[in-house]
Order: C-alpha cells, then sequence, then structure tokens
C-alpha cells in the first residue's frame, strides 16, 4: 500500500526539458519509478531519453494515464503550470519549485480546493516517495529501504536524515510537504493518510517554527490517531522576526516557537526528540517493541 | 521584509488610500523644511520596526517648522528597544475625533486572506482581541475571489462602523486589498484608520510586510530594502546569493537545507550549555547543491565573523554527494588561501548520507590541520562545542 503513491503511479514532469527536470526525471526512473511524459509548452515530439514530451498536461495525461504531475517550472510560471494540472484533473500535483510567492501558491491552492481533483504537495518541497514502489520528487530512493514507518516532514534534509537514521526498518511513504506559509498537504494530511494505512505501523513527524500546523496536527492526533507518533521540532533557537531559511519558519512575537509545538505535541502523548537522533531513538524503540 | 512606516504610507499614497501628506528625512533640517512645505502642526515619527515608539518618546507633535527641527532633533539617534532611530516622518498633524482599525494578513491556517477590523483601533490590536474579542472583526477573504465591493461591505458590518461614514471604509478597504495584491504583501494594517472632526476617513499609520519571494516582479524592491537595519555579514552574505541570519554566538555554522541548519544551531546550543554557555553564531543554509564554490563562500562569510571561535559543517548528503562536498570544503579553503584570508579557527565536519565513506576518507587523507572530522551529529556539536570554549577562554 502506502499513501498516495504506489507502484501504479504514472508520473508526468512539468518542465523535464529544464536542468533540474531533466537531472531529477533520470534519478526517479532510476530508483524504480514509472515516468511516462513530459510536459514543456511548445516543445510536443521531442523526448527526454525516450520519454514523450508534450505541449500540455491534458495532451500527456490523454497519451499516458499519467496520474501524477512533479512540477520543477520556475517560480515566475508556476501558477499558471499548477493551474494547468488542476484543469486537467490530475490526481496529484507534487510543486518541488522553491520560491513561489504565496499570493500565487494562495491562488492554486484555492482553485485546487474549487475543482476538488486535485491533491497538491508542497511548493517548496522534495516531493513525496514510498520506497520500493515510486518516487515523486526528488528524494533519494537509496537511503531507505520499504518498511512500515510513514514519516511526514516540513524539511528536506531533516526527512533524508530521519531515513537514513531508521534505514534499518524502512518507511511506508515519506512526505516531504514544504516549508512555505501555504502549503497544499499538511502533516493532519498525512497522519490522516498514515493512521488509515494498514501498511504504516507509527509515524515520524518533523516540524519546525512558524505558524501553528504542529499545534493543529496535535489537536487531530489527541483525536484521530491510534498509531504511535514520535515528533522532532527545529528551530528552539531561532531568534523572533527572522526568516530561517523556509519562507515559512519565522517565530512572530510569541506565536510559532519551536516549544510551543513540542509542548503542544507531548500533551497529547506524542514523543518528542530533543536531536533528531533522538527522535530516531525514540522511533526505533516503539519499532522494536512491536 | 517589513517595511518602515514611511514605506507603507508610500505604497498608501501610490494606492489612493487616503492618509496625511509627509516627508521621511534623516537629517533635522530637513524635518524643518518639510514641515514649512506641508504646512503645520505636525507630527514627528520615529522610523523603527518595532512597536511602542509613542511611549520610549519616538513620536512628537510640533507647531511649527522650528519647532519641528528642534523634536527631529531630539527624536533622531535615540534607541527605541535597541532600534536606533536613523530617519523621521514629518507628516501633517491631524485632529481624531474617533480610532479604528482595519487589516488583512495571510492567514496560514486556513490557507488563505483575513481580514481584520475593528471601531476600537488605536490600541494593540492584540489587547482588544484578549480583552474584548466581540469587538474585532474576523472575515475570510478568498483568494481567488479577493475583496469585492460586497466583501468590504461585509467586513464593514462585521465590525459594526457606523453607517455614515460605511461608503468611505469600504473604498479604504478595497483600496488597501489592492495594496496587498499588486505589493504582494502578506500584511497590510492600518492602526489607527481615523475620523476627523470634518468626516474624513484617513490612514495615519501604517504597517506593511512584502513577500521576499515576489521581490522579482516589485517595482522597487530593492529600494525599499533597509540597508541600514541589516547586519554587515548578512548584507556580504546576500551579495553572495547566500541564505544566512547573524546570531549573537561562538560557533559558526554551516549546513545544507533550512531544517537541518536549524536543528543544527539546536543541537549546538544544547551541547554549549556543557561548554560555558557557547551559542551559535549564524544561520547558513547552502542549500542542496554546496559546490566548491559555495561552500567557500559560506566558509568566508563565516571564518570572517570576528565572533566565531570555530565553526560546524553538518551537511547530509541527500542529492549531494558527500565526496564532492569534501572536496567542496578542501577546495572552499584552497581558494580562501589563495585570496590570502589567514584561517586559524577550528572547523568540525560530520558529513553523512550518499557516499558518506569516501567524503570522509578525502578529508582524513587531505590531513589539514584546522579540520576534525566527527560521525554524528550530536558528537559533532559536543565537539565543536568544546573547541569553541576553549578557544574563548585561551582569547
Amino acid at each position: 500500500m502506502a499513501i498516495w503513491l504506489d507502484g501504479n503511479s504514472k508520473i508526468l514532469v512539468q518542465g523535464m526539458t529544464g536542468s533540474e527536470g531533466t537531472k531529477h526525471t533520470r534519478r526517479m526512473i532510476a530508483s524504480g519509478a514509472q515516468v511516462v511524459a513530459g510536459v514543456t509548452p511548445g516543445k510536443a515530439g521531442q523526448d527526454v531519453d525516450g520519454i514523450p514530451i508534450f505541449n500540455s498536461v491534458q495532451d500527456a495525461m490523454a497519451a499516458t494515464g499519467a496520474n501524477v504531475s512533479v512540477v520543477f517550472v520556475p517560480p515566475k510560471f508556476a501558477k499558471a503550470a499548477v493551474i494547468e494540472a488542476i484543469d486537467a484533473r490530475i490526481p496529484l500535483a507534487v510543486v518541488i519549485t522553491e520560491g513561489i510567492p504565496v499570493h500565487d501558491t494562495a491562488e492554486f491552492f484555492q482553485y485546487a480546493q474549487n475543482s476538488g481533483a486535485t491533491r497538491i504537495i508542497g511548493p517548496n518541497c522534495p516531493g513525496i516517495i514510498s520506497p520500493g514502489l515510486s518516487n515523486a520528487g526528488i528524494i533519494p530512493a537509496d537511503i531507505t529501504k520499504p518498511g512500515r514507518i510513514g514519516l511526514v516532514s516540513k524539511s528536506g534534509t531533516l526527512t533524508y536524515q530521519m531515513m537514513y537514521e531508521l534505514r534499518d526498518f524502512g518507511f511506508s511513504t515519506c512526505v516531504g510537504i514544504g516549508g512555505d506559509p501555504i502549503i497544499g498537504t499538511t502533516h493532519i494530511d498525512c497522519l490522516a493518510a498514515f493512521e488509515a494505512d494498514p501498511d504504516t505501523d507509527a509515524i515520524v513527524m518533523i516540524g519546525e517554527i512558524g505558524g501553528d500546523a504542529e499545534e493543529r496536527a496535535a489537536a487531530f492526533i489527541k483525536d484521530n490517531v491510534t498509531k504511535p507518533v514520535v515528533g522532532y521540532v527545529a528551530g528552539f533557537t531561532a531568534p523572533e522576526g527572522k526568516t530561517m531559511g523556509h519562507a515559512g519558519a519565522i517565530v512572530s512575537g510569541s506565536a510559532g516557537t519551536a516549544a510551543a509545538k513540542q509542548e503542544a505535541l507531548e500533551a497529547v502523548g506524542v514523543k518528542v526528540g530533543k536531536t533528531p537522533s533522538e527522535a530516531a531513538r525514540l522511533m526505533r524503540e516503539i519499532m522494536q517493541s512491536r | 521584509m517589513d517595511l518602515y512606516e514611511y514605506q507603507a504610507k508610500e505604497l498608501f499614497v501610490k494606492h489612493s488610500v487616503p492618509t496625511t501628506p509627509g516627508s521621511v528625512c534623516t537629517t533635522a533640517d530637513e524635518a524643518e523644511n518639510i514641515a514649512a512645505a506641508i504646512g503645520t502642526p505636525v507630527v514627528v515619527k520615529a522610523q523603527v520596526k518595532t512597536g511602542g515608539r509613542g511611549k520610549a518618546g519616538g513620536v512628537k507633535l510640533a507647531a511649527d517648522p522650528v519647532e519641528a527641527k528642534a523634536r527631529a532633533t531630539d527624536i533622531l539617534g535615540l534607541d527605541i528597544k535597541g532600534h536606533t532611530v536613523h530617519r523621521v516622518l514629518v507628516a501633517q498633524a491631524s485632529d481624531i475625533a474617533e480610532e479604528y482599525y482595519v487589516s488583512f494578513l495571510l492567514d496560514r491556517a486556513n490557507r488563505c486572506f483575513l481580514a481584520m477590523a475593528s471601531v476600537e483601533g488605536g490600541v494593540e490590536i492584540e489587547e482588544v482581541a484578549a480583552n474584548n474579542p466581540d469587538a474585532l472583526a474576523m472575515i475570510r477573504v478568498d483568494a481567488l475571489e479577493g475583496c469585492t465591493e460586497a466583501k468590504a461591505r461585509e467586513i464593514v458590518a462585521a465590525a459594526k462602523f457606523d453607517p455614515k461614514i460605511a461608503d468611505q471604509v469600504v473604498n479604504v478597504l478595497m483600496k488597501l486589498w489592492t495594496v496587498l495584491v499588486k505589493e504582494d504583501a502578506t500584511l497590510v494594517e492600518v492602526n489607527p484608520l481615523v475620523l476627523t472632526p470634518e468626516g474624513e476617513i484617513l490612514a495615519l499609520d501604517g504597517k506593511v510586510t512584502i513577500d521576499d519571494n515576489a521581490a522579482y516582479r516589485l517595482e522597487d524592491y530593492e529600494g525599499m530594502v533597509d540597508r541600514e537595519g541589516t547586519d554587515p555579514i548578512e548584507l556580504r552574505a546576500k551579495e553572495f546569493d547566500l541564505n544566512y541570519v547573524k546570531l549573537d554566538g561562538d560557533v559558526g555554522i554551516i549546513g545544507n537545507g533550512a531544517g537541518l541548519v536549524m536543528s543544527t544551531l539546536d543541537v549546538v546550543a544544547y551541547a554549549g550549555e556543557e561548554f560555558g554557555g557557547v551559542k551559535p553564531a549564524n544561520f547558513l543554509d547552502i542549500g542542496g547543491g554546496a559546490s566548491a564554490e559555495v561552500m567557500a563562500n559560506g566558509l568566508d562569510i563565516v571564518l570572517n565573523d570576528p565572533q566565531v571561535q570555530a565553526v560546524l559543517v553538518n551537511v547530509f548528503g541527500g542529492i549531494t554527494s558527500c565526496d564532492a562536498v569534501a572536496n567542496g570544503i578542501l577546495q572552499g579553503l584552497a581558494m580562501l588561501a589563495e585570496k590570502g584570508v589567514s584561517i586559524d579557527k577550528p572547523i568540525v565536519c560530520r558529513i553523512d548520507g550518499n557516499n558518506a565513506e569516501e567524503g570522509r576518507r578525502i578529508l582524513i587523507e587531505a590531513n589539514h590541520p584546522l579540520i576534525e572530522i566527527v560521525d554524528t551529529m550530536d558528537d559533532a556539536a559536543r565537539r565543536v562545542a568544546e573547541l569553541a570554549s576553549a578557544r574563548k577562554a585561551g582569547k
């Protein structure tokens, strides 16, 4: 099983002919993902390593049956690309692009909500991987193996770090939801999907400063999640009012602090590691006691 | 990026939000000239990006140009909560019958925009929200529909504005929405929005936050960047296109990925508690690629921070393989040596992930006198804290 992405996923890449698009298309294929099409307006008829390029998402879906789009389109054109994917009613759009203005994200997120057809993951995210089944985005596939832990994280490299620390157990699905102020798929969406997934036994949730997504996830866990959850929150030492790399990672006044997030998670029984290694150790104990 | 009040008001003028005439200046003489030009009385306001400037003596009335000069002399150079006043806004003073509050902001939780309005303005809006939540109307604004006239009327009705001024407030709201959209703002706030005894509605103070991701499509983004208020090392890092934030501490940090770097800061701070309270000196995310040049620039910035006693390079090779990272560190140090930068600060490296063994082998073989390799993030943090603490004590 796994969530949202499995062996039947057929991936198209928007922006496949760009340097990042081409590089990561090759990596996705090398990790066993079915990449069936690329989309670059005006380049229909060309190919990347034998994968056909189409002018539009609609054409690509009609010709190949693609059901996942991975978006590498530069920030300036990303909104139009995502809206095109939504109009084509693609079930899943994974937006890797970093640096999209938040007004644009707010608009295409609302557009997806109105259409009801498309789940968006990201933007500014590493994507989603179901090890051994499929890989949509830039997460390195060789860090870990298939297993029964679900992982959701705002941060790319912390995702990799956690996959690495727990590589002997392996993962059902790892979702990098992204570090922007508005993201299409939240911690809560992932928690709900992992809770419902029969192939996931336990969940690691990685958060960071900014917003109140972790606090809301804690409230959700209290009422809806029966599987064990281990948490980690980055940014305890971040100063107020400074954006720490991710556009959404900012402590505003007393809101968005790591301490508040940790407290909220611990209050609902989530074990929170002080460091990534400690979080991994807590998950290790849970998996070993099963 | 948070803007100064004067910058916010410039955007208000640009988008026809009614406000009082005024100009910003950096000297008392200019303040006098502005007061003479726009007509007295005026109010002289310290331009700082923090609240509570009124209580700190940063806002003063002046009856004539000479008094405006005197008040500007008082205010320029003042320290308000650690912010030095470099500029004052000299604006026409306005009589006030009533004070209101209006704002639009990004609503992260609900992934849309939010309008807030209250007829109890002129005070901290957090106080109104805490003490009298019914007096603060909060209305969702759809990102695609925007603040239409109907939406503006809904906000005005919810906040219980007097029907006599409803049309004027609706007009202000729609124009503020234009500021939010056209200027790619994540916050546009007016507090207070005032009603004058003559029945005019004016934005007397303004706060605007601009989305940095939209810099490429904003007319004057570079002009709005605050150079005096930014740390000089941060400015230099910006020239290198590095994602750097200066902090107050002794351990320089270089890592890849925002989350991992934030995590590294935390782990170093915890370890520092054991070693005389040393702390991280900066946030620096060199991103996924980590080429030799980027690593060299990163090392250049961090090693040149006089506060830094030791450096931790913490990289998890995901897409980049660790042998490339190891070579990047060595080439980076070589590039600095070529430039004549003398380096005498210890550098602890923890590299893990893709091809980590090869990366460590390269570093061990290079046998660089300043580089020390530690296998795990927690141990590396402890070691760099120990080294920073020892070097600090030895000075």
